[in-house]
């Protein structure tokens, strides 16, 4: 009993960076874009937020948890929308591939993560690891009262408040674009731009909006990153590949953020069950953690082969628009 | 804003290297605000970094032909408009069977036999790699930018099972350089550090550029990439255009593993691909498939990723600031081609009806 508890709150702890970005890349994704560059922006935002926490708490003598979390998520929204808004400036006006876009700010956001991360507290004068306890201890307060219930309480209410916000925010995509009238603009434009253009909705807009906002949303799983699951510190390319199975839950997801959230935790739970199986040596493991590139990889290929309509990635997924070529 | 008709080769390049020169100056101001040296300074810095002495002039090179080579092997596939992401994993299994070889048989072949066989096999663990997603694309028409990019994932979890099967020494998590004794399964050098790998990837260079523009199979993969229906009419067989395709260019990514592992690190982690199998698609695309711009292009990158790297290492920053460069030209170099394509014109000035 134990040990399921404790395995599916680490499933969760895992799960949770990779769903806030998946769900950015649902909503970029809606509107037609493949934006390869989440991976890159989660290291953007979580460096933004660790390093405007650090200056935060070394000009403050005494820094509150609450104000220095603040600052944090700001930062984190800041650096990662700007990482959106660079993919959607390239893309969008400038009409460049989708793919080579995204790839280079995939290139770049982890470079400047891992540059910062490795430099900052060098570049501002100090020495040794960055670190950030104080503002951490904002992200990682467990909600009081509830978290001591027995076994419910350990399994639903012991998690900082950005792994409630993951689930909540999810929920209002998924209730966004399916059930509002600017949700079925979005998916107007992500299935045929075209279309959507002779019905008059802006296809430009609602492209930059999703992919900057989607971008703003998956930075903030490089926030959950560094301050929840790492607790207020940095290690070079410690966040990994979990930019990159975000991209693979989109595909586990079909594209809604409803599944996103229980698939981000089987996600977890895959990337973590080689600690649970006995039996397994150092090398298997490794062979272990293949598990949700599989199952991703099983998932792509069943859908193509099934080809349900309302199950199929957005039909000019990938392509860039251009008005005067239809 | 109008698409342009044609553009004189002279003010396209004119764009490029407007756009080149504008990297150079924000990558100047970035590192000078980190740095708060003197420009000027700095890229003598980065000269010195690149080519200064007559090692660090090899690495630069060697950085080039890696990053070359991988985009020679992705030029095929992406002409035909197949979006192979997968270049890391197919190098990391070329790698992966490369140091195997090295590990196994390294004491017990002659060294041009082990080196025939590491490049065979090399290329064949690649074209496996590139098969597979190709198999589903060309059947059931998978997706193939999310099919190899999961492969990639996979080979780097096969990879790291390797390292610690092979480590050495023990517990060290890291295999060490293979062979250092014997030298077993190196590509020997010539006229200097890595001058067999110069002429092993001049001559797949060459070989490509020639079969891409004058042999059938070439032209048959530029008509699938232009339209799969033109194609389908003309009566070839698309399937097997995409399958031979991905099997090549797999295969060449593979080659290049084995050029890494064989050729200059002796030895494997999960960082043997480094990030090129990424840095290659930009490469390849930017080029628009001219291996003759490639080699401009990656050796432009090379130098500047080796420049900042020096750059950081005077100052006690770590080296993935040579990251943040290489993002920010390929951000200009990927923007001004819009500038090639379309001519800008104020609204007001020019009325459209």
């Amino acid at each position: 009993m134990e040990l399921i508890i404790t395995f599916i709150q680490k499933a969760i702890g895992q799960g949770i960076a990779i769903l806030f970005g998946a769900t950015g890349e649902i909503i970029t994704e809606k509107s037609g874009n493949l934006n390869l560059g989440i991976p890159g922006i989660m290291y953007m935002g979580g460096i933004a937020g660790l390093i405007g926490a650090f200056f935060y708490e070394r000009n403050n003598p005494a820094p509150s948890p609450a104000v220095g979390a603040a600052i944090a998520v700001l930062c984190t929204l800041l650096a990662s929308a700007l990482g959106g808004l660079i993919y959607s400036v390239l893309t969008i006006t400038l009409r460049a591939n989708q793919n080579v876009v995204g790839l280079a700010l995939t290139t770049f956001g982890t470079g400047f993560g891992n540059f910062f991360g490795g430099s900052i507290s060098k570049l501002a004068g100090g020495v040794g690891q960055i670190s950030v306890m104080t503002t951490a201890s904002a992200f990682q307060a467990k909600i009081p009262g509830l978290s001591n219930i027995p076994v419910i309480g350990s399994v639903i209410f012991s998690y900082g408040f950005l792994t409630y916000s993951a689930v909540i925010i999810a929920v209002l995509a998924a209730l966004f674009i399916n059930h509002t009238h600017k949700g079925l603009n979005l998916r107007a434009v992500g299935e045929s731009p075209a279309t959507a253009d002779a019905a008059g909705i802006n296809v430009s807009a609602y492209k930059y909006v999703a992919t900057v906002s989607g971008a703003a949303i998956a930075g903030m799983g490089g926030l959950y990153f560094v301050m929840e699951y790492l607790g207020g510190t940095w290690t070079n390319n410690g966040f990994g590949d979990r930019g990159w199975l975000a991209i693979a839950l989109v595909i586990l997801a079909l594209w809604n953020p409803l599944s996103a959230i229980w698939g981000s935790i089987v996600f977890g739970g895959l990337y973590i069950i080689y600690i649970y199986i006995p039996g397994l040596t150092r090398a298997t493991q490794e062979l272990c953690k293949v598990l949700p590139y599989i199952v991703t990889i099983i998932v792509l290929v069943v859908t193509s082969t099934r080809n349900k309509e309302e199950k199929q990635p957005p039909a000019s997924l990938g392509t860039s628009y251009f008005r005067e070529e239809r | 804003m109008t698409k342009r008709g044609s553009i004189s080769r002279a003010r396209a390049w004119g764009i490029r290297v407007a756009a080149v020169i504008l990297s150079l100056i924000v990558c100047a101001i970035v590192i000078v605000v980190i740095t708060k040296q003197n420009p000027i300074q700095v890229y003598a810095g980065i000269i010195d970094g690149a080519v200064g002495t007559k090692r660090r002039l090899w690495v630069t090179i060697r950085e080039t032909i890696f990053l070359l080579i991988v985009a020679i092997g992705l030029t095929p596939a992406f002409k035909m408009k197949f979006w192979n992401i997968g270049a890391e994993g197919q190098i990391l299994m070329g790698g992966a069977v490369s140091a195997a070889l090295m590990i196994y048989l390294g004491k017990t072949l002659p060294n041009s036999v082990l080196l025939i066989l590491i490049f065979v096999l090399s290329a064949l663990a690649g074209m496996i790699w590139g098969l597979i997603p190709a198999y589903f694309k060309a059947t059931y028409n998978t997706n193939e930018t999310l099919f190899t990019l999961m492969l990639n994932y996979v080979a780097m979890q096969i990879v790291t099972f390797c390292i610690v099967y092979w480590e050495n020494p023990p517990g060290s998590n890291t295999v060490g350089v293979i062979n250092a004794s014997n030298q077993g399964g190196w590509i020997p050098p010539l006229f200097g550090t890595y001058g067999m790998c110069v002429i092993l990837v001049t001559a797949v260079t060459v070989f490509i550029a020639i079969y891409m523009k004058s042999s059938k199979q070439g032209y048959e993969i530029a008509v699938v990439g232009e339209s799969q229906n033109t194609a389908r009419y003309a009566g070839i067989n698309v399937k097997k255009v995409i399958i031979r395709t991905m099997m090549l260019s797999g295969a060449i990514c593979g080659f290049a593993g084995a050029l890494i592992v064989s050729g200059s690190s002796h030895t494997i982690s999960t960082g043997t691909a480094g990030g090129r199998g990424f840095t290659a698609i930009i490469v390849a695309w930017m080029s628009q498939f001219n291996p003759v711009i490639m080699v401009v292009v990656s050796l432009f990158l090379a130098f500047m990723q080796q420049g900042a790297i020096q750059i950081a290492s005077q100052f006690g920053l770590n080296e993935n600031a040579s990251d943040i460069i290489t993002g920010i030209i390929l951000f200009f170099l990927i923007g001004c081609e819009f500038f090639v394509n379309y001519k800008v014109e104020l609204i007001g000035k020019h009325k459209e009806a």
